[in-house]
């Protein structure tokens, strides 16, 4: 099975594609949508910028996002990748992918920001990417934003940060984590299981 | 539940190995660098700090070989620093495998470096070091501090603490935070090495002044020093060394300690 990573540039997306490989997935990282998709599965990574990210796909791509995964390809965003699939960010100017209804929000400054750090997760709802995770496991976060959003149907689970933070979104073959399941131990590594064995399918 | 605190070992990495009193018997190779990140990794560690204490322009090779060997025995978080001057040497370390780079005298020289890793990579991997040193020369416009007895202010060293800089590390850490680091690394210079306990009087200091994660470092010779440091101020992750070195007081066993003294922390 191969799966792409996108890589916006910037960051370390070294770990990422170890954790896949330890899985036992072959990884390309990939620069744009240029080809027809040829892979099981999608990562839109957490580390980098809005705007450049967003223009990293948009740009260099002669395909756009939405049409690339239409045939139903799992995707998976990570942190910054998951604030991609909605409409707009208060990180950037540039339009997100809109795949979600919603928007992406600064967290309020009464708290410290970076939200750095494990928090435990409140699931809400079943998702095949939670799959055999105990409700309050531990994960890592380390982002500035948020996601805001009236279709509560696609929040999976959240986090207390002092304020609601949704933790993991799930709508169809869209799949988010606002932590790093890479970066998450034992419980992160569950979640990327999961999500390959949704990419086998 | 909220944030938990994080607790960090620290290893010093000098040409490839672990340097400062080692005492695994469980390991053979008590100065592999690799072999005692997945220790720790293993016992539960909130995270990992490299610190490059050659740090010469030789062994940056080394060094990045070094990160991408961790980064794939890990999987928790992982920020390398020691020696970082210049934007290329941080980008090496980053996309070697590193989460985090940690940047102090490069920093102090060419403060704007802080806003070029930030916009390239985020703040979130972007942590200055800060090492303080009390100062007990009172002069004008530094923020003066008293530990009942004497008066003094807290001085930024660089160079690993080798060369004052005549900053006061409160305003430092404020600017810092507005140029665009996403986190400090606070060390006291006169607790380190010492065993007796955090600074609490400059994490405090610190703490109060920016509104990013600081991580307390310096002085932490047993368990109860992080509980102090936690009790006592509003930081976010304690670094320790040398505590880890000995079975006693392995990570797990500090973290169940934290716990039975309601610090949350994650087990």
């Amino acid at each position: 099975m191969k799966l792409a990573i996108f890589d916006y540039g910037a960051g370390n997306i070294f770990s990422l594609k170890i954790a896949l490989e330890k899985q036992g997935s072959t990884v390309d990282v990939i620069t744009n949508f240029d080809n027809a998709n040829s892979y099981s599965g999608l990562i839109l990574p957490g580390v980098g910028n809005f705007d450049p990210a967003i223009r990293s796909i948009r740009d260099y791509s002669s395909m756009s996002f939405q049409d690339y995964v239409k045939d139903k390809t799992p995707v998976l965003g990570i942190c910054l990748g998951m604030e991609m699939f909605f409409e707009k960010s208060e990180e950037g100017k540039e339009k997100g992918l809109a795949a979600l209804e919603g928007e992406v929000v600064l967290l309020p400054n009464k708290f410290k920001i970076p939200h750095m750090g494990w928090n435990n997760l409140r699931i809400k709802k079943s998702s095949p990417l939670l799959e055999g995770v105990q409700d309050s496991s531990w994960v890592y976060f380390v982002h500035s934003y948020r996601v805001k959003t009236k279709n509560f149907d696609v929040i999976v689970a959240d986090s207390d940060y002092g304020i609601e933070v949704p933790a993991v979104i799930n709508k169809g073959n869209l799949y988010g984590t606002q932590f790093h399941p890479e970066k998450s131990g034992k419980v992160g590594s569950l979640m990327i299981k999961n999500f390959l064995r949704e990419c086998k399918k | 539940m909220t944030l938990t605190k994080r607790i960090i070992p620290c290893l010093d990495v000098a040409n490839g190995r672990v340097v400062k009193g080692l005492n695994f018997e469980s390991i053979k190779d008590a100065g592999d660098p690799v072999l005692l990140a997945e220790k720790y990794g293993n016992e539960g560690a909130d995270e990992l700090v490299f610190l490059d204490i050659t740090a010469s322009q030789e062994q940056r090779e080394t060094i990045r070989s070094l990160v991408s060997k961790v980064a794939q025995v890990i999987d928790i978080p992982f920020t390398v620093g020691g020696g970082v001057k210049t934007l290329q040497h941080a980008r090496d370390i980053l996309l070697s495998g590193a989460d985090k780079v940690a940047i102090n005298t490069g920093a102090v020289k060419n403060p704007q470096i802080l806003t070029e890793l930030m916009e390239l990579f985020g703040k979130q991997c972007v942590v200055l070091t800060i090492d303080a040193k009390r100062n007990y020369n009172i002069s004008k416009g530094k923020n003066i501090f008293s530990d009942g007895s004497k008066s003094f202010w807290f001085e930024v060293f660089i160079y690993g603490g080798k060369k004052e800089t005549g900053l006061d590390a409160i305003d430092w850490a404020k600017k810092a935070q507005e140029l665009g680091a996403g986190e400090i690394l606070l060390t006291s210079i006169d607790k380190d090495g010492t065993k007796d306990g955090y600074d609490l009087i400059l994490t405090k200091a610190i703490v109060e002044s920016v509104n990013i994660p600081v991580i307390a470092s310096g002085g932490c010779g047993e368990p109860k020093h992080m509980l102090d440091v936690f009790k006592n101020t509003n930081v976010d992750a304690a670094l320790a060394a040398s505590i880890f070195h000995y079975e006693t007081h392995s990570v797990d066993r500090v973290k169940e300690f934290l716990k039975e003294n309601s610090i949350d922390v994650r087990l």
